[in-house]
């Protein structure tokens, strides 16, 4: 009667149960029954990285370009050390992550056992939970509650840590259908009083502004934000985790706001008198210095599924807490039942100014040099690829020039790294998106400091034949660090040259991939349209752009959203 | 909190990673083995409170939280000190531990040990009156606490 399965096999059973189909990972001593469980088995794929970050940002672009929970498997020791980058960047952006690693035997727990950390004290901080499964009866359902926690409530990625002997026992196999914790139960519908005191203060409104951000992106609500905004004929803007929330390419849409935001948007944000956050934290990259935000009255409502989301860095006089989806779905329901109307002339008064900061054009450059400006090649690759791309992104200038210029119209087509702004995310995340939308263009947007954290998967891309096109804006500096030291530390470019570049298109070629270097303008267009051609390979494109460009609009640290420096 | 291995390590763990204070922090089982209560100490502004509050909240293993200090609210302290007592001294202290309704729990010709139970003032109160001298060793369990009459946490 045995129906006794292995803690090997039932992990790989559970994955089978929560309809997994990809795996990033990379084997080691502490996985191994995993691992032949894995090889015994095809409905899952598992997915080769050459570094365990890689693995954690696959599964997570993965992650977010589907909706779905990402997985990854490490060893035990250096393997999760290796995967903490990844899952503190999933963790920063509220990604649904399952990570499964590897524990030397419980018996060796606590003795400075070969490849032993203490998993899941290294990640605690970093993790939306974790748990260390000593007991093989309880594997099952523990992976049931990872997968429950990584993607109910806000997001986040979860740890699971298996010992290797609790592989090997044995346990009969129940996976639970559906699971409940008495310590945590996610609010999702908002409350109706508060909603209707939100009402109150919408159709009041003289100067509204909307200001959407990931929620709405991981609780799939762009459709709602999009029939809320339109109904109302608010001007609405994003953070950098919120684009394609809501289109880029509408009128309503007044760009990404923060540190790099349009002046339109900061100053509609800086001087609205009723502000409607939806799903977005007051990041300190999107408020400036909280003390300059205050300083203009205003009323906020504030939608959030994470109660200390609210009120944390600026007090926030409607709260709502629950799913960005749901309390929309509400409001919208209600704001169409309803009788009163919003102030039309206010608005349009307030649409007028906004157009006059609109006309500002704070996002022009040079377009006539003859060197190639990073922004030309974004704008290009939108044309090119009729805004329907899915772009991933490292960290630095580029990511700005590719959050200004590719104009998202929609969810889960940008990917990056916004809250632990990880360099090497780019190209590995791209993987874990070519992955989960098979034939879909995908474009990685990096620089050549960025790409270089994680070339190396250059060798997993040939490995599953994944058509990535990697658009390097190379400009010889960490731009981003560069356009810091020139503007607040006198020129001193300390140690952001990047000095001994390698040959980008041999090194392309060496992992059997096509390499193009291009440094003229005129040719910008063709070599994207010759690269998206080659649709079955991945192509590295080498711009070499203008050294001295620099991201713009900026609100230096510790200034307000009014104080932007622009072209 | 659910009575877990690493459940109060995360506690911890919240405090240092985000700044805040922790004054005291007792922890046991309850008649319920899957659960333990903890009865922290912190202070701060308001908002940081609200703050502390809502990031606790958020950890799995929490199971409830109450802030004792919204309402009305009964707390003790244990604390055992050891103190020099000779010639005159030994008087004058059995004087004060009456006073403060403490027992000498262990003695020797040199030395007293007195266990005082009490509000976290009142402990420190008796810390004041002594003479800072004779303290020799101090062990406090932290605060405990729990509403007044009908408050009760359950779940
Ligand atoms: C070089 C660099 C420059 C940057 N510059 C900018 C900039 O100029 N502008 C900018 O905006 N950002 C910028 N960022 C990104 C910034 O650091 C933050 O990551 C980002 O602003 C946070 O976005 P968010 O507020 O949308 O929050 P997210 O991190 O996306 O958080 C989502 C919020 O939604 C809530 N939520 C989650 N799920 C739900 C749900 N189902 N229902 C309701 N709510 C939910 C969460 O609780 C959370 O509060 C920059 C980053 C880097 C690396
Ligand atoms: C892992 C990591 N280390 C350091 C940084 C700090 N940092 C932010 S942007 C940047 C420079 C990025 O240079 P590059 O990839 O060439 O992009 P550019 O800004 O030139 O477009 C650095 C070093 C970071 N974000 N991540
Ligand atoms: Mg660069």
């Amino acid at each position: 009667m045995s129906t006794e399965l292995t803690g090997a096999e039932i992990t790989i059973r559970c994955l089978q149960e929560e309809g997994v189909s990809h795996i990033f990972g990379y084997p080691g001593g502490a996985v191994l029954f995993l691992y032949d469980e894995l090889f015994k088995q095809d409905k899952i794929k598992h997915i080769l990285v050459r570094h365990e970050q890689a693995a954690l940002h696959a599964a997570d672009g993965y992650a977010r370009s589907s909706n779905k929970v990402g997985v990854a498997l490490v060893t035990s020791g250096p393997g999760v050390t290796n995967a903490v980058t990844g899952i503190a960047t999933a963790f920063m952006d509220s990604i649904p992550m399952v990570i499964i690693s590897g524990q030397v035997p419980t018996a060796a727990i606590g003795q400075d056992a070969f490849q032993e950390v203490d998993t899941v004290g290294i990640t605690r901080p970093c993790v939306k939970h974790n748990f260390l499964v000593k007991d093989v009866a309880e594997l099952a359902t523990t992976i049931k509650k990872a997968f429950y926690i990584a993607s109910t409530g806000r997001p986040g990625p979860v740890l699971v840590d298996i010992p290797k002997d609790v592989t090997q026992q044995k346990a009969e196999f129940n996976y639970p259908a559906s699971i409940s914790l008495r310590s945590y139960t996610p609010v999702v519908t908002g409350d109706v009083q508060q909603i209707k005191r939100a009402i109150q203060m919408i159709l009041e409104a003289k100067r509204p502004m909307v200001y959407f951000g990931g929620g709405v992106i991981l609780d799939n609500a762009a459709a709602e934000l999009t029939e809320f905004v339109r109904m109302l004929n608010f001007p609405c803007t994003g953070t950098l985790m919120g684009l394609g929330g809501y289109p880029s390419t509408d009128q309503q849409f007044v760009g990404m706001l923060g540190m790099h935001g349009t002046y339109e948007a900061n100053m509609a944000m800086q001087y609205c008198d009723v502000l409607i956050a939806v799903g977005a934290r007051f990041d300190d990259r999107v408020i400036g210095n909280p003390k300059h935000f205050c300083n203009e009255e205003r009323k906020i409502i504030h939608i959030d599924i994470d109660p200390s989301s609210i009120s944390k860095r600026v007090k926030v006089d409607v709260p709502i807490v629950g799913g960005v989806s749901a309390v929309l779905k509400e409001l919208n329901m209600l704001l169409k039942a309803g009788r009163e109307t919003t102030d039309i002339n206010a608005l349009l008064k307030w649409w007028e100014q906004i157009e006059l900061w609109r006309a500002r054009d704070c996002l022009k450059y040079d377009r006539t040099a003859n060197i190639i400006k990073p922004q030309m090649v974004v704008e290009k690759l939108y044309e090119i690829t009729s805004g329907d791309a899915f772009i991933t992104s490292d960290v630095g200038q580029h990511q700005m020039w590719a959050a200004q210029f590719y104009k998202f119209d929609k969810p889960r087509r940008w990917i990056n790294s916004g809250g632990l702004g990880t360099m090497g995310f780019g190209l590995p995340a791209a993987m874990g998106v070519q992955m989960a939308n098979p034939g879909s263009k995908v474009a990685c947007i990096t620089g050549e400091a960025s790409i270089q954290m994680c070339i190396q998967e250059l060798s997993t891309c040939k490995q599953y034949h994944l058509p990535i096109k990697i658009i390097n804006l190379n400009n010889r500096y960490m731009g981003m660090v560069r356009q810091w030291q020139e503007f607040f530390h006198g020129n001193r470019y300390a140690e952001s040259y990047v000095d001994a570049l390698p040959d980008f298109v041999k090194l392309a070629e060496s992992y059997g991939h096509v390499g193009m270097r291009i440094d003229k303008p005129e040719d910008i267009e063709g070599t994207l349209k010759e690269a998206f051609k080659l649709d079955e390979q991945l192509v590295f494109i080498d711009f070499i752009t203008d050294q001295t460009e620099n991201v713009f609009p900026m609100v230096p640290g510790g200034k307000g959203l009014s104080e932007m420096i622009l072209v | 909190m659910e009575n877990e291995a690493g459940a109060l390590s995360r506690v911890a763990g919240l405090f240092s990673a985000r700044g805040y204070n922790i004054e005291s922090l007792s922890v046991a089982p309850t008649e319920d083995p899957t659960l333990s209560r903890m009865t922290l100490v912190t202070n701060g502004p308001e908002e940081i409170v609200e703050q502390i509050t809502k990031q606790l909240n958020k950890l799995i293993e929490v199971v409830k939280l109450i802030d004792l200090s919204d309402e009305g609210y009964v707390e003790r302290e244990l604390m055992l000190i050891k103190v020099r007592a000779v010639d005159k001294d030994r008087e004058e202290m059995k004087r004060l531990v009456d006073i403060f309704r403490g027992n000498i729990i262990d003695v020797t010709n040199k030395i007293y040990t007195i266990e005082l139970t009490g509000t976290r003032a009142k402990l420190d109160g008796f810390l004041q009156a002594i003479d800072r001298n004779l303290i020799l060793e101090i062990a406090r369990t932290g605060v405990s606490g729990l509403g007044r009459g009908e408050r009760i946490l359950e779940l």
